[in-house]
């Protein structure tokens, strides 16, 4: 059966082009709607399981620590991730809570394990196991990783109480702001190359 | 200028999940085993479903508080809109404009760029293809930032609770702006941009 990778199909508009090799930092767009069809590969496995890897630690500090800390007459509060996620639990609004822990905890959480696990077996060359489950799931949860509108949160949320109470960013705030850049970088649609790389047979 | 063919010209059709082009007469990819489709299934019904039902909860989401605040003892319920003039009367104009950009400019504009997509692709419009296309693509960008409130009320609600001297608890509006958003995100998910150059191609399914 012939293979159909050295194609691109243009997801916006159907076009189809035969596959040219492109350099770091190209970018192939589709000349009927301007859509982008592939970017030149930014980092190599070696490098994406790094950044995969730094983005867990990044993601369990982010966690931990509180993201803002108040203080108040006396008084001080902090909130984590989770903390805020849980001041959404509340009798009837508590399907919102599931919403926003998605979208800041549980997405982010998945795409980086997920790639974990795919790319440490591609770093030795081998398809992991499971491999077309996690890179459907990737595919799925892009969208519903929200960590960049979770920063503007955390910047407006600042703002916000600054007049009422004396704010504190906390460890948790850097973190985040890391991953959200990491995050950005190793769970795009960039991934999908693996399928061309590892030689995934075509039934 | 000389453009492309079209995949479905060639019986070939795109996986979205792996990027494989797969013949049309198959049913899942042949590489990834996920289910294909020419174009997204039932695309423009379900869009305007997912479109309508966001409108509806877009009216609680705005009339209903979203936040309750009680300093010392002194209570009151915020709306979306009343959250944003209160910092425009403080003088934070730009946190202001953050938020009313967030909250109020994003959705409407989704709304309205959503149904003009719908309109024209049911009319099988030729006007201004490949800026439409771009449009989509700025809807699918701008779609979830409109989270942004949910999560202010959230990491507030989770910061400030000093007992008696002050609190803030979130309220009911905040559920239904969340859905709004999600029920948005859906309505881009599910709309099939490929219906715009359909247009020109007579026989697509």
């Amino acid at each position: 059966m012939a293979v159909h990778s050295d194609l691109i199909i243009c997801e916006h508009c159907d076009s189809l082009y035969q596959r040219l090799p492109l350099k770091r930092g190209d970018v192939a767009r589709c000349v009927r709607c301007g859509a982008v069809l592939e970017r030149g590969q930014r980092f190599n496995l070696e490098q994406l399981l790094a950044l995969t890897i730094a983005a867990g630690i990044l993601f369990i500090f982010a966690n931990v620590f509180p993201v803002i800390h108040i203080s108040m007459q006396g008084l001080s509060n902090e909130a984590t991730l989770w903390q805020s996620v849980d001041a959404l639990a509340q009798g009837r609004i508590t399907l919102i809570a599931l919403v926003a822990g998605l979208a800041i905890i549980f997405a982010p959480m998945l795409q980086i394990a997920l790639l974990s696990w795919v790319l440490a077996y591609a770093y030795a060359g081998r398809i992991a196991p499971g491999f077309k489950l996690c890179m459907r799931s990737l595919e799925q949860l892009r969208p519903w990783s929200m960590l960049e509108v979770c920063l503007l949160g955390i910047l407006v949320s600042i703002i916000k109480l600054a007049g009422m109470v004396k704010v504190v960013p906390g460890v948790g705030l850097w973190a985040i702001a890391m991953l959200t850049v990491l995050i950005i970088l190793i769970a795009g649609k960039g991934i999908q190359r693996l399928w061309d790389e590892l030689g995934v047979p075509v039934e | 200028m000389n453009l492309p063919p079209y995949a479905s010209e060639l019986q070939l059709c795109l996986c979205h999940t792996c990027g494989y082009a797969c013949p049309v007469d198959a049913h899942r990819c042949p590489r990834c085993d996920s289910m294909i489709h020419r174009r997204k299934p039932d695309s423009i019904s379900r869009t305007w479903a997912f479109l309508v039902a966001s409108l509806i909860f877009y009216i609680p989401a705005n009339l209903l508080p979203v936040m309750f605040t009680d300093i010392l003892g002194h209570g009151s319920e915020n709306t979306i809109m009343s959250g944003v003039l209160e910092f425009w009367e403080a003088g934070s104009w730009d946190i202001a404009l953050v938020i009313f950009i967030a909250s109020v400019v994003v959705p409407c504009m989704k709304f309205s760029l959503l149904a003009l997509l719908l309109i024209t692709c049911q009319r099988r419009s030729r006007w201004a293809m490949r800026e439409r296309s771009r449009l989509f693509r700025f809807v699918e960008l701008v779609g979830y930032w409109s989270m942004l409130d949910v999560l202010v009320v959230a990491l507030v609600a989770a910061l400030v609770q000093f007992r008696a001297l002050s609190t803030i608890e979130p309220r009911l509006g905040i559920l239904f702006f969340g859905l709004v958003v999600v029920l948005t995100m859906f309505a881009a998910m599910s709309f099939d941009p490929r219906l715009i150059w359909d247009a020109e191609v007579d026989d697509v399914r």
